[in-house]
């Protein structure tokens, strides 16, 4: 187990170099850098200035000379600092002279997507779970078909078109949740609890639209992992030996059903970063994907590549951990029998 | 394939389908309206007989824009996913078949591919190139075909052992013959299935991309973009987002509906 574990925290670093050098390259390739938004925004820009630019910048040097040297900061996770942003820095934060600390931009919007993330992910997991199973236990009867039509519906949705709706619903016609941000105007004079209803009001909307959109994905892999194994023979045996139909579905069945889906939930990491975009800048919320969206716009070298080494290298550990998870959770795989 | 033509699910995604491409494809001749013809005085009327859909902003006729932009959607799904599709199966094939270390190779692209989140790559490069439509079939192209590369590859690994590639191995076919007359025609089905679907998503990608800006340009119709407008007036105007999000999910659906269809048709594992 431990070796394995070795060998996967080994091969993670040739895959992360080279997810880097594909970002780098494909970013480098396309027309157009700092130099034509930065001195777009200033027309009396000149040429002589604009070469300045790039030098400070190093973009007059040789592509492959660029990576080297950014590879060269990354390993001392350097992100270095924002071209648009006012030099703030991309990953941590910095003090300078007088002790000022500058947050770093990753370090200010990373927690916010994860947490939404993730109460979303439990979330989709909540319902899903028990769809799935009514939908195995009911096949091919009315609820079975209720909820496949639904999982159609979710899966062809638009999510951003989802949100539109939502948003005006509940948050203009019926000014039930606020529509943008995480938190109040006023929200440093609140208490506590406040403070805490405050962001979960704002927090609502984003974190459920997700989790809809979701869900059908999930309820689906759920129901054919159960119908799966509901054919097992030991299924059969459990319910030969006179075993209630619940502790057999509970006991026996739901538990091997459900082990692919830490697979499942490892491998949607990077949709979910992905997805972020739309969700947070509707809702502008200052996380990962409002960040992405703006450094694009600003086309801002270090942040663009922080962000998509930041989200490649999350990806892997979120696949670990999920591998280390299912190892625990299968004692077949644990001791090595399957693989 | 009698078997697909008289599954449901396949029937009504089929139905679906082929309803929108009529519609797209007969779209000049049966909009009411020039769908780029600004009408100052028609600003954001409700629908009505003279305009089903209403007017947006610039009082252009929602239902013509609505017909024009469902060539967009159709288009980009198509062509992006041929793009996918054709890169997916070359890989794919050549990895299957060979082995060795191009699988291993072509295997980490596919792994280092995957860790990247897709849809920040195809925002970054859009931003970067100038938003066309053509850039944008072509990005989701090539960001979209590691499913396609899997499932060949799992195809032709299986497939290279049967008997029937064996005995045409040792009857002296070359490498070509036995890959695109032998190895690829039994792989068909799974492909199919997953282009299908892949379009699905890829039409999905179009239109959140012109939601935010980056995909179809103005003043081209594009569902997605029509929908922005939607943002824009959506206290006023709320044709402007209900026809074209509705046009979107029926048309994702019908391809989710088909390739299912196809799947539960085509493939015998889940017919039992």
């Amino acid at each position: 187990m431990i070796q394995y574990l070795a060998k996967r925290l080994f091969w993670m670093v040739p895959l992360l170099i080279g997810i880097s050098l594909i970002s780098f390259l494909i970013l480098h390739l396309a027309p157009g850098d700092i130099t034509t938004t930065e001195a777009g925004f200033n027309p009396k820009a000149s040429e002589e200035s604009r070469q300045k630019l790039r030098k400070l910048y190093h973009l007059d040097e040789p592509l492959m000379v660029q990576y080297g040297l950014w590879l060269k900061r990354m390993a001392t996770l350097d992100f270095g600092e924002s071209f648009a942003g006012h030099q703030r820095p991309v990953l941590w934060e910095k003090k300078d002279e007088k002790g000022n600390v500058t947050k770093g931009m990753i370090q200010e919007a990373l927690p916010i997507t994860l947490l939404i993330n993730v109460i979303s992910l439990i979330l989709t997991m909540l319902l899903a779970i028990p769809l799935g199973m009514i939908a195995a236990r009911k096949h091919h009867q009315w609820q079975d078909r209720a909820i496949t039509v639904f999982n159609f519906v979710g899966f062809s949705i638009p999510g951003f078109w989802l949100s539109l709706l939502l948003m005006y619903w509940l948050g203009v016609v019926y000014n039930i949740f606020p529509i943008s941000g995480i938190h109040s105007i006023n929200y440093q004079s609140f208490s506590t609890w406040d403070k805490i209803y405050d962001t979960t009001r704002h927090l609502f909307l984003p974190i459920v639209i997700p989790s809809l959109t979701g869900l059908a994905g999930i309820t689906l892999f759920v129901k054919n992992g159960m119908l799966d194994v509901l054919h097992q023979d030991y299924i059969t045996t459990a319910r030969a030996k006179g075993l209630a139909e619940d502790v057999v579905i509970r006991r026996h069945a739901l538990r091997n059903a459900l082990l692919p889906l830490i697979t499942i939930m490892g491998l949607s990491i990077p949709g979910l970063i992905g997805g972020s975009v739309i969700a947070e800048t509707l809702f502008a919320i200052p996380g990962m994907g409002k960040l992405f969206y703006d450094a694009v716009m600003m086309r801002d070298f270090p942040v663009i590549m922080g962000i998509l080494t930041i989200g490649a290298a999350l990806t892997l550990i979120g696949n670990l951990l999920a591998d280390i998870a299912y190892a625990w959770a299968d004692p077949r795989v644990r001791r090595g029998v399957v693989r | 394939m009698n078997r697909a033509l008289s599954n449901p699910l396949a029937q009504w995604g089929f139905a679906i389908i082929a309803t929108i491409l009529v519609l797209a494809a007969l779209a000049p001749w049966i909009a009411p309206y020039d769908p780029d013809a600004i009408d100052v005085k028609s600003i954001l009327l409700a629908p009505s007989t003279t305009h089903w859909m209403g007017t947006d902003g610039l009082g252009r006729d929602v239902f013509s824009r609505m017909l024009f932009g469902a060539r967009i959607s159709l288009l980009v799904g198509f062509v992006a996913v041929g793009i996918a599709t054709f890169i997916g199966v070359i890989l794919g094939a050549i990895s299957g078949f060979y082995r060795g270390w191009i699988d291993v190779v072509i295997m980490r692209l596919v792994d280092i591919m995957l860790s990247i989140p897709t849809f920040f790559l195809i925002l970054a490069v859009i931003a970067f190139l100038t938003p066309s439509i053509w850039n944008i079939m072509i990005v989701i192209g090539l960001t979209s075909w590691m499913g396609v590369t899997r499932l060949v590859r799992a195809e032709f690994l299986s497939l290279r052992e049967r008997e029937y590639v064996l005995a045409a191995e040792t009857l002296g076919a070359r490498n070509f013959r036995l890959i695109f007359r032998h190895l690829l025609p039994n792989s068909l089905t799974p492909i199919i299935v997953s282009t299908v679907l892949g379009i699905a998503s890829a039409v999905l990608v179009e239109s959140s991309l012109s939601f935010l800006g980056l995909g179809v340009q103005p003043p081209q119709a594009s569902w997605g973009n029509i929908l922005t407008d939607g943002k824009e007036y959506i206290q006023f105007a709320w044709w402007l987002s209900a026809f074209p999000g509705m046009a979107i999910l029926i048309t994702v659906l019908g391809y989710n509906l088909l390739g299912e269809g196809l799947r539960d048709a085509l493939d015998p594992r889940t017919k039992s």
